[in-house]
Formats: C-alpha cells, structure tokens, sequence
C-alpha cells in the first residue's frame, strides 16, 4: 500500500475506448427476478481487465444481485455471465476465479488472523511453506504482522476491514469483489482507505469491482461507475464524466448536489442549446448539440459550485442569469451554500469557496443577488 | 445531598441482598439441610426401628450424650460400595450407559437442530414448539406408553412382522436396546435445543465467505458450521449425561433385571431392603461422582458467557 507514482498509469487506462480491446467481465442481456421482482432487469455490462469498476445505486437496485451472481452466489434468470471468455453458468462459487470481501467482512471468529489469511490457500492445497510465505506478505501488506495470532473479536473495526482485505486477495483472484467495503469505518479511516485500495489495485494489477451506495467513494476508487436504479444501468462512464455530463436527473440528482430548473427547448444558435425556463424566469445556454425539438420538455442542470452569485446586476441579464433573495446560508467552513429563493419560490443553491477568514460576509441573509454562470457550467438534459 | 446518596446506595445494596437471599434460603432449605441429612444417614448404622437407622440425635440428650452418639458413626457403608462389586459395577455401568446415550442423542439431535436451524424463518418458532411439545405430557406416561410400543405383542413388533421383515417378535423390552431408546428419546430436547441456539445464531455469511474461499460445502460444514457449534454441543452433552447417569424410571421400566444402572439400586436400597444408611451413602458418592461434569460445565457456560460480552 505504500504511496507510488500512479498517476501516468492511471491517465493513459482507457481500454472501454479501445473497440479493439475484450472484455475481461462481461454481463449479457442477464435478468434476475425474485418471484414478481426483478433485481436486474436484461443488463449488458462490460468491465475490462485491470480496471476499478463501481456498479453504484440506491439500496434494491440490483447492485449486489449483480456481484453475487458474478461470485456464484445466485444464478441469472435469464442471460450469461462471462469471466475471461469462460460462460461462469453451472461453475460453484468454490470453482470460481473470484474473491469477495464481504459487507460485514464475514471473518471466521473461531479462527486466528493468519488462519482466516491462509484458509483460502490451504483449500488449494498449497504447499505449507508456501501458505506461510504468502501470509506473512499478506499481513506485511495490510500492516498488521503484530496481529497474526488475535482472534477477530480482538481486532477494532480497521483492523477487521484489513484482515478481510488481506484473506480475499491472498489466493490473487483474476476479480476481487468488494460489497460495501468500507460501510462500517468511520469517515476519515473510510477516506484513507480509499486511497490505499486505489493504490493496491494498481500495484497488484488485479480487476476490482465494487458496489456501494456512497458516490463519493465510487468517485474516489473507480476508473468507471455504472450508476444504477430498479435493475437497470442508467449510466456507465468515468467519474468526471459522470458528475460533469450526466446522461439524465436521475443520474445527475444522484452524483452531488445539483440545482435542476424545467424549461422547454427554444430555437437557438448551431452548438448552443437554449432553454426557456418559464418558472424560474430565467433564460439558459449551454455549449452543447441537443437532439430534443423546440418546444419540448428539458431540465436545465447546474452544480452549486458553477453558479456566481454577486449583489450586482451582470452585463447580460437577459441569458444565464437570475435573480432572488439570499434566504439561507449554510456555513461549513471550507464553503458556504447560500439558498438563493427565486420569485417563483423555487431555490437555487450557489456554493462559494471562504477564501479569508472574515466572519463578516459580504454577502448576508435576505440580500438582492443575481446568480450568473458560464456557458460551459451547467447542461441541459432531457430525460 | 451526600447523606442522600449514601441512604440511596445503602438502600440499593439492601434490595440487593434481599435479592440474593431468597435463592440462598431456597438452597439452603431444600438443597443443603436435606443433603447434610442424607450425608449424615450415610455415615450411620441400619436398625429395625423408626428412623431406620442409629444414631439418631435429639436434643435431650446433652453435650455427653451426643458426644456419645458421634462415636456410633461409621464408613462401614462406603467400604461396603468398595467391597462390593455390585456397587461399583452399577456406577460404571451407569457412566457407560450415559456416555453411549449421549453419543447417540449427538447423532440424533444434530441433523434435527441443523435442520431446524435452516429452515424458513416462519416456520422455526412452529418447529421449536415441537420439540417442546412432548413435555406437556408426562414423563412417567411417556416412557410407559414405549412398553406398549416396544413389547413382544407391541407396535413395533406388529408392525415389523406386518411387514414380513421378521417371523418371530424381537425382544426390545426389558434389553438395554428399549433402555437407550427411552433415554434418547426421552433427553433428545435437552439437547436440540442448546444446539439449535448456537446453529441458528450462526452467521450464513460465513458459509459464503467459506465457499467464496474454495472450501465446498461439505468441507465448510466441519471447518466452519462444526466448531462454532461446540459450545451448544457441549452444553447439551452435559445437560443429558448428568442426569441420565442418575437415571431410574427408564431402566425400571424398559430395562431388565441385567440392566444395572445406579438410580435402580439406589431405589432397590431405599425401598426394597430398607437400608436407608448404605442407600445414603450410594447417594453421597453419585453426587460427587457428578460434581466433577458439572463443575467443567459451569465453567464452560462462563467462559462462553464472557466470551460473548
């Protein structure tokens, strides 16, 4: 886990752009229903080798149906699951190529660390000393040598999380499945860990897929986040893209905090699209080609943090603009989000940076502001 | 303010006490006055009287008088349990017959508790009640009702030759064969539902973490669902081999005159020959013969209870 130039590595992976390259995991048209319900509903999904992929969603998604039928744990109703060109249909979760850190980590209470570390190599029935030498690296790995011999219950909640890291990597699965991984630890443990696990997968050059319903963890680890709803992908793309193009609102609503004004297509310039949001009496463009008509329904989208917020009118009041009255400041030290309310009652969130240590803002309750953004800020989507 | 507390702690430790003391008048009225009596019986001599036995201490006989009563107490009825193979015949036979039981009532009681244990949610509470069921009856007419189902003429036999599987009846009755059935049969709950407990606890994560591993079910069954079950196992072993060592009605009913277990010539001392000191003494050394089991398990249950905290 120690720190190592990652970043060339990272910048230059992108084999889901490369048509030329296979898919190392691969979901295909795979539904799986649960009597009347349907967990995952005919996916397709391709996950390439080496890669850190977070399949992200609310609860009852599908999410972890999806990981426990790669794992073996459940069967597709319909549709094949594919390791490394092999279909994995019929094959026993003990035959299977893949390790699972569990959600409640599911070490063997009864068992030392550096027995739960070995127990999946001595089902391979590898050489003793091998098993030793490969532990010892283990626990080198996820620093906790000293802890060989406690038992579970002996361990605090980090130390656990490792152990469980540690035994579902020892036998080098071709795929490491991570359920929830870091649910349990507490926020800045849970942050640091991120950074390791990054780290690892790149330094152990092994596929990782994890499922989770924080995004900002998916955000942290992933080189691609498929985001989820009711068994369905509704996105698969890389994090910035995730968060700056969102395909849709529920994309966009789920990824961060986002303002999502209604309006209708207008006519506008080529490569501009236009929007007439009656309500919030506002005006928008964006940079981009909309394939919707004049006159449909479409959501103009735009992050907090894009969006200016000033007590003097803009130069162009008429495009990108509009106006309301401050009527909640969220204080939270790094940033303030102010609560802009608009004439039509709608609300606008606007997050500035706190550059100086002023108490005092310019900015207060119940002032005039105009919020502004650029053309490049916010996106017009619709659906 | 502080002469409140003190008062308020003074009086919490008082309810305390109160709260000890009602189990330790209880034990000490029907537990330790009757066993210091039973004790004393053993160490007297047999006499055709009421009591049956001597010496029997009153209070009018003085400081002189007692002293001279103590005098008449004697180990000849220990040394009788030595020199007697009857005697000691009986206890090893009674360990045997109870080490064997509870070996078959592991086999028995496992799978069930293991099958109750993985059954539907629903249906466990329903299960459970099951095994609880048969102690609404009886226990006296239970195993009464084995000797319609395991004598010459019983279910058993009917059915059996109904079958064509047998010409002639099989004796089952009065054979230690109908004495361990009654005894599995009759301590099965004792240990299914320990057993139960720790399985139904018992995280199904672990089987998949197992599995996840490389180990096949089976496997998983002995390196994981096994060991975490000990401590229900080992709680029900106790709690069925204790008792059936001093087991009575089961032998005297099932078994025959070859059946010796020690509960039957305990009951044969008391009741047939009358001799209440040597029945005593029997007695005596059952108790501390068991003490041995029931000490281990008590601390077993402890440490499992800490363990756990």
């Amino acid at each position: 886990m120690a720190g190592m130039a990652i970043g060339p590595i990272r910048r230059s992976f992108a084999p889901w752009n490369d048509p030329a390259s296979k898919p190392f995991i691969e979901f295909r048209n795979v539904t799986r229903s649960f009597g009347d319900f349907t967990a995952v509903d005919d996916l397709s999904l391709k996950i390439y080798e080496r890669e850190f992929f977070a399949l992200l969603g609310p609860s009852g998604c599908g999410k972890t149906t999806l990981m426990r039928m790669l794992a073996g744990f459940d069967a597709p109703t319909r549709g094949d699951v594919l390791l490394d060109g092999q279909n994995l249909a019929g094959i026993p979760p003990y035959k299977r190529p893949t390790n699972m850190m569990f959600q409640s980590y599911a070490l063997f209470p009864h068992m030392t660390v550096w027995d739960n570390i070995a127990f999946g190599l001595k089902q391979d029935g590898m050489p003793k000393a091998d098993i030793a030498k490969r532990v010892e690296e283990m626990l080198h790995l996820v620093k906790l040598e000293t802890f060989a011999k406690r038992k579970p219950h002996q361990l605090s909640g980090g130390q656990r999380q490792r152990v469980a890291l540690a035994r579902s990597i020892a036998k080098k699965p071709k795929v490491l499945l991570l359920d929830e991984p870091l649910g349990a630890l507490d926020k800045k443990l849970r942050e640091e860990t991120q950074f390791e696990l990054t780290d690892l997968q790149v330094n152990l050059g092994m596929t990782f897929l994890i499922v989770t319903h924080d995004q900002e963890e998916a955000m942290t680890v992933a080189d691609r986040i498929a985001v989820m709803d009711r068994g369905k992908i509704i996105q698969v793309a890389t994090p910035a893209e995730i968060y700056e193009q969102p395909n849709s609102r529920y994309v966009a609503d789920f990824i961060g905090d986002i303002n999502i004004l209604e309006g209708r297509i207008a006519a506008g310039a080529d490569g501009v699209a236009r929007l007439e949001c009656v309500a919030a009496g506002a005006t928008v463009e964006t940079r981009q080609s909309l394939d919707g008509r004049p006159g449909d329904q479409a959501w103009f989208a735009i992050r907090p943090e894009k969006v200016r917020i000033s007590r003097e009118p803009p130069e162009n009041p008429g495009v990108n603009a509009v106006s309301g009255e401050v009527w909640d400041i969220g204080y939270l030290g790094d940033v303030s989000i102010y609560h802009v309310r608009l004439a039509s009652g709608a609300t606008i969130k606007a997050t500035i940076t706190n550059t100086t240590r002023l108490v005092e803002r310019p900015i207060s309750w119940e002032d005039k502001v105009w919020m502004t953004w650029s053309v490049d800020g916010g996106i017009v989507l619709t659906k | 303010m502080a002469a409140n507390v003190t008062s308020v702690t003074a009086r919490a430790s008082r309810l305390r006490w109160l709260v000890i003391a009602v189990p330790l008048a209880w034990m000490l009225i029907f537990f330790l006055i009757p066993f210091f009596n039973v004790l004393k019986i053993s160490f007297s001599t047999r006499a055709r009287a009421m009591p049956p036995y001597k010496p029997v201490l009153t209070m009018v006989d003085g400081i002189a008088g007692l002293f001279d009563k103590l005098q008449q107490f004697t180990t000849a009825n220990y040394l009788m349990l030595v020199a007697d193979s009857k005697y000691w015949l009986s206890y090893v036979s009674s360990v045997q017959i109870a080490l064997f039981s509870t070996v078959l009532i592991v086999l028995v009681a496992y799978p069930i508790a293991y099958g109750m244990a993985r059954a539907p949610r629903q249906w466990r509470t329903t299960l459970v009640m099951l095994v609880i069921l048969p102690f609404w009856t009886s226990f006296l007419i239970r195993v009464y009702a084995w000797i319609g189902i395991l004598s010459d003429e019983g279910l058993l036999n009917q059915l059996l030759m109904q079958l064509g599987l047998i010409d002639q009846p099989l004796r089952i009755l009065t054979t230690n064969w109908a004495v361990y059935i009654g005894i599995v049969y009759s301590y099965l709950p004792f240990m299914i539902l320990p057993l139960y407990a720790t399985l139904e606890k018992l995280d199904e994560t672990l089987l998949e973490a197992a599995e996840d591993l490389g180990c096949p079910p089976m496997k998983a069954f002995w390196a994981i669902t096994f060991p975490l079950s000990l401590p229900g196992l080992i709680a029900g072993c106790f709690l069925v081999f204790i008792p059936i060592t001093g087991e009575f009605v089961i032998p005297d009913l099932l078994g025959g005159s070859g059946t010796l277990m020690i509960g039957k010539t305990l009951w044969y001392e008391f009741f047939n020959n009358r001799n209440w000191p040597l029945a005593s003494a029997v007695a005596v050394v059952l108790l501390l013969l068991l003490v041995v089991p029931i000490v281990i398990f008590q601390n077993q249950q402890q440490k499992q209870a800490e363990k756990s905290r």
